[in-house]
C-alpha cells in the first residue's frame, strides 16, 4: 500500500520548512557561544545520523542484525585517509574519492554479504561482529613489513575538504561574517545529511523498501509473494554498507585524523543504539536517537562536575565514567520504558498492538 | 613437535576458560533466546572480586594456607556473580520479555556498560597484578611443559561442566530448564514456575563465570576492568562454533577455540614468512636479510583474528554450529 501523498504542499508546511532552515543555518552560530567544542559536537551528530540511517536501512528496514557496522566507516575512512594524505603521497580531490569510499565500502558489504546472509538472525550478528573485529585488528596491524595503514598510529595530516583554494579547516571571514574550521564543515555536513536522509526516505517507500519491510515480517511469505529475497536482502547490505562508506570518507576529512581506535565494536554498539533506541525502522525516531546518544555524553560531560560540586562540595567520580555509567542506565531505562524505541515506526507500533509484543 | 603439543596444551587452558564462560551465553541463549551481552562482565567482575578478597586476606594475616586464601576469592566472586545476576535479570531482562528482541539485547548492552564503569569506579584504570601463591612448578607432557596451574585449571573447569551435566540431565531443576527451553509456554502449564528456572539459567552460568574469571586471572596474572569483554566475545563465538544452545556444543567449542588460537598464533609467522618467496623487491630482500630470514606478513598480533576468521567459515558451511540442530529462526 502507497501512502497517501499530498498532491499540493499548505503553506503552512513551507513555513514550517523555512522555519527548520533557518534553525539549522543559525545553529552553529548559536552554538559557538558555548564554545567551538560544541559546533564540532554537532559536526559528530550529523556524522552519526548518516551512520544510523545506514544501519537502520540494514537494522530497521530489513531485520537483519548488524553487529560491525562500524567496519564499513572504517573503510570509507580509510580509503579516504590513504588517497588524499602525505602517508602514501596521494592527493585525490575530495569529490573523486567521496562515491570510490561508497563504492569500495559497498562491495565490502557484498564481500561479507554474500556467504553469510543465508544464516538468520543472531548468527549474522555474530558473523558481522567477527567481521567489525578482522577489519579493526587489520587496520591495526598493516603496518608491517609493508606499511599501508601506519598500525595504531594511525594516518594523520589528511586533507581537508577544499573547493579550489577555499579549504574548509581554515577560520576565514566571508561577506563579513566569521567562520571557524568546524563552522563550516557544519554546512558541508548539513548539506551531506540532508541528501542522506533525503535518499532514505525515497528508498523507505520505494518497491525496494517495502520489499525489505516484507522480509523483515516474513520471509518465506515475502519469498512466496516474488520477491528475490537473497538479492534484496544483499541490496540492503550493499546500501547500509555505502552510506557508511560515505561517513567514514567525510569523518576523515573533518577530523583530518584516523586510527583504529575510532572504529572499535563500542562503535557498532553505539550506532545500533541509536537505531533501536530512535524506534528501528522510522527514520526520524533514527534521527533523533542519533541526536541524542550523540548529545547525551556530552552534556552529561559538561554538566556532572559542577553538578557533583553543588551536591558534595567536591568531585567524587570523574567525569569520562559517571557519563558512561549514566548512558548505560540511561539505555537501561529508555529500553526498559519504551521497548519499542522512543519514537516507533508507524508499523511497529501496529504490530505491538495487535499481536502483543511479538515483532 | 614440541611447539605444536605446547600450542595444544596452552590451548586447552584457555579453552577451557572459554568453554565454563560459553556455558553461560549458551543456557541463557537456550532457555530465553537472549545474547546476554553483559555475560563477560560477570567474568570480570568475579576475578576483581576473588582479586581483592585474596589481597585483603594476605594483607591481614600470614598464617593461612595459600589454598584456603583463593577458596575463599572463589566462594565470596561466586556469591557476589550469582546475586549480580539474579539482580541483573530481574531488572533488565525480566520486564523485556515480550518486547522486541533488540530491546533486550540493547539493555544488556547497557548493563555491560554500567558494569565496567563501576569495575573502573571500584578497582581503577590501571592493570592489577595477582600475587603468585601457587608455585609455578612445571612437569614435563611428551617434550613439553605444563605448569600445575593449567592442570588445575584444566582439571577444575571439566569437574564444573560434569556438574553442570549432572544438573541438567539428572535433576528435577534441570528436567525443568529443558523443558522450558523446548517450549516455556507449555512448561509452565505442566506447572513450572519458568521464572525460576530463567533465573537458575543466569545463576548457574554467573557461577560458572566467576569461577573462570578467576582462573584467567590467575593464568595471566593480571586483571583489568576492561578484560571481560573480548573474552565474552571469544566465548560467546565459542557457543556459536559449538552450536548455540547446546551444552555439549559449548564446551567442544570453547576447547576448541582455544586450541585454534593457540596453533594459529604460533604458526602464523612461520607460514606467513615471505622471505622464501622468489621474487622479492630489493628492499625487502634486504629486509629479509636484516632479520635472519624471517619477514612474516601476519604475526602473533593476529591472534583474535583466528577466533572470527574460523567462525565465519563454520558459520558459512555450517550455519547451526558443529553440534547444533536447528538454525534458530526468530530475527
Amino acid at each position: 500500500m502507497k501512502a497517501p501523498r499530498a498532491k499540493s504542499i499548505p503553506p503552512k508546511v513551507w513555513v514550517g520548512v523555512a522555519l527548520l532552515a533557518l534553525a539549522l543555518t543559525l545553529l552553529p552560530f548559536v552554538a559557538a557561544f558555548a564554545g567551538q567544542a560544541w559546533v564540532r559536537i554537532l559536526n559528530f551528530a550529523m556524522l552519526y545520523i548518516m551512520l544510523a540511517l545506514g544501519l537502520n536501512i540494514v537494522v530497521g528496514f530489513a531485520g537483519l542484525l548488524d553487529l560491525g557496522y562500524i567496519a564499513f566507516y572504517a573503510v570509507g575512512a580509510y580509503v579516504y585517509a590513504l588517497l588524499a594524505s602525505p602517508h602514501l603521497g596521494i592527493h585525490l580531490p575530495f569529490w573523486v574519492i567521496l562515491p570510490l569510499s561508497a563504492g569500495i565500502a559497498c562491495a565490502f558489504g557484498v564481500l561479507l554479504g554474500a556467504p553469510t546472509l543465508k544464516l538468520r538472525g543472531d548468527y549474522l550478528a555474530i558473523v558481522t561482529l567477527g567481521f567489525g573485529e578482522i577489519i579493526r585488528i587489520f587496520l591495526n596491524n598493516l603496518n608491517a613489513p609493508i606499511n599501508i595503514t601506519n598500525g595504531p598510529q594511525g594516518v594523520n595530516l589528511i586533507d581537508p575538504f577544499r573547493i579550489g583554494s577555499f579549504s574548509f579547516a581554515r577560520p576565514e571571514v566571508v561577506l563579513g561574517v566569521a567562520f571557524s574550521g568546524p563552522q563550516k564543515y557544519y554546512y558541508l555536513l548539513l548539506l551531506i545529511t540532508i541528501g542522506v536522509i533525503v535518499v532514505n526516505l525515497r528508498l523507505q517507500n520505494s518497491r525496494l523498501g517495502r520489499a525489505w519491510e516484507a522480509i523483515r515480517e516474513d520471509e518465506i511469505a515475502a519469498k512466496a509473494m516474488g520477491i528475490n529475497t537473497r538479492n534484496v536482502k544483499l541490496l540492503a547490505f550493499a546500501m547500509g554498507a555505502s552510506f557508511g562508506g560515505i561517513a567514514g570518507a567525510v569523518f576523515s576529512a573533518t577530523q583530518q585524523f584516523v586510527s583504529p581506535e575510532s572504529f572499535g565494536l563500542f562503535e557498532s554498539i553505539i550506532v545500533l543504539a541509536m537505531v533501536v533506541l530512535g524506534g528501528m525502522g522510522n527514520i526520524s525516531g533514527v534521527i533523533l536517537g542519533a541526536i541524542l546518544l550523540t548529545l547525551l555524553p556530552e552534556v552529561l560531560r559538561y554538566t556532572m562536575e559542577p553538578l557533583q560540586n553543588a551536591l558534595f562540595g567536591r568531585v567524587i567520580l570523574d567525569a569520562e565514567t559517571i557519563r558512561l555509567l549514566v548512558f548505560g542506565v540511561a539505555l537501561v531505562a529508555i529500553m526498559l520504558f519504551r521497548p519499542a524505541g522512543i519514537w516507533p515506526s508507524a508499523v511497529r507500533k501496529r504490530e505491538l498492538e495487535v499481536k502483543g509484543g511479538a515483532a | 613437535m614440541d611447539t605444536f603439543l605446547q600450542q595444544i596444551i596452552n590451548g586447552l587452558t584457555l579453552g577451557s576458560v572459554y568453554a565454563l564462560v560459553a556455558l553461560g551465553y549458551t543456557m541463557v541463549y537456550g532457555i530465553i533466546g537472549l545474547i546476554n551481552f553483559a555475560h563477560g562482565e560477570v567474568v570480570m567482575i568475579g576475578a576483581m572480586v576473588s582479586l581483592s578478597v585474596v589481597t585483603a586476606l594476605l594483607g591481614a594475616g600470614s598464617g593461612v594456607p595459600a589454598a584456603l586464601i583463593i577458596l575463599a576469592g572463589l566462594i565470596v566472586a561466586v556469591l557476589v556473580c550469582m546475586t549480580l545476576a539474579y539482580g541483573m535479570e530481574k531488572i533488565a531482562y525480566r520486564p523485556l520479555r515480550k518486547a522486541p528482541r533488540l530491546a533486550p539485547l540493547i539493555t544488556a548492552i547497557g548493563m555491560s556498560i554500567i558494569l565496567q564503569n563501576l569495575a573502573l569506579m571500584i578497582w581503577g584504570r590501571n592493570y592489577l597484578t595477582f600475587p603468585t601463591l601457587i608455585e609455578p612448578t612445571t612437569h614435563n607432557v611428551l617434550g613439553a611443559t605444563m605448569t600445575d596451574l593449567q592442570m588445575l585449571i584444566v582439571a577444575l573447569a571439566a569437574a564444573l561442566m560434569a556438574g553442570l551435566v549432572f544438573v541438567v540431565q539428572r535433576t528435577r531443576l534441570g528436567m525443568a530448564m529443558r523443558a522450558t527451553a523446548q517450549n516455556p509456554q507449555v512448561a509452565g502449564l505442566m506447572g513450572i514456575d519458568i521464572n525460576v528456572v530463567i533465573s537458575a539459567a543466569f545463576v548457574i552460568g554467573a557461577a560458572l563465570a566467576a569461577v573462570a574469571g578467576l582462573m584467567v586471572m590467575t593464568y595471566y596474572g593480571i586483571a583489568h576492568y576492561y578484560m571481560g569483554f573480548l573474552l565474552g566475545l571469544k566465548a560467546f563465538t565459542a557457543a556459536v562454533l559449538g552450536g548455540i544452545g547446546n551444552l555439549a556444543g559449548a564446551m567442544l567449542g570453547g576447547i576448541l577455540l582455544g586450541i585454534i588460537e593457540a596453533l594459529g598464533a604460533g604458526y602464523i609467522g612461520d607460514v606467513s614468512n615471505i622471505c622464501g618467496f622468489p621474487m622479492l623487491s630489493d628492499t625487502l630482500q634486504e629486509k629479509c636479510a636484516a632479520n635472519d630470514d624471517q619477514l612474516s606478513l601476519f604475526g602473533s598480533n593476529y591472534q583474535d583474528v583466528f577466533a572470527f576468521f574460523v567462525l565465519i567459515l563454520v558459520l558459512i558451511f555450517r550455519p547451526s554450529g558443529l553440534l547444533g540442530e536447528r538454525v534458530a529462526d526468530r530475527a
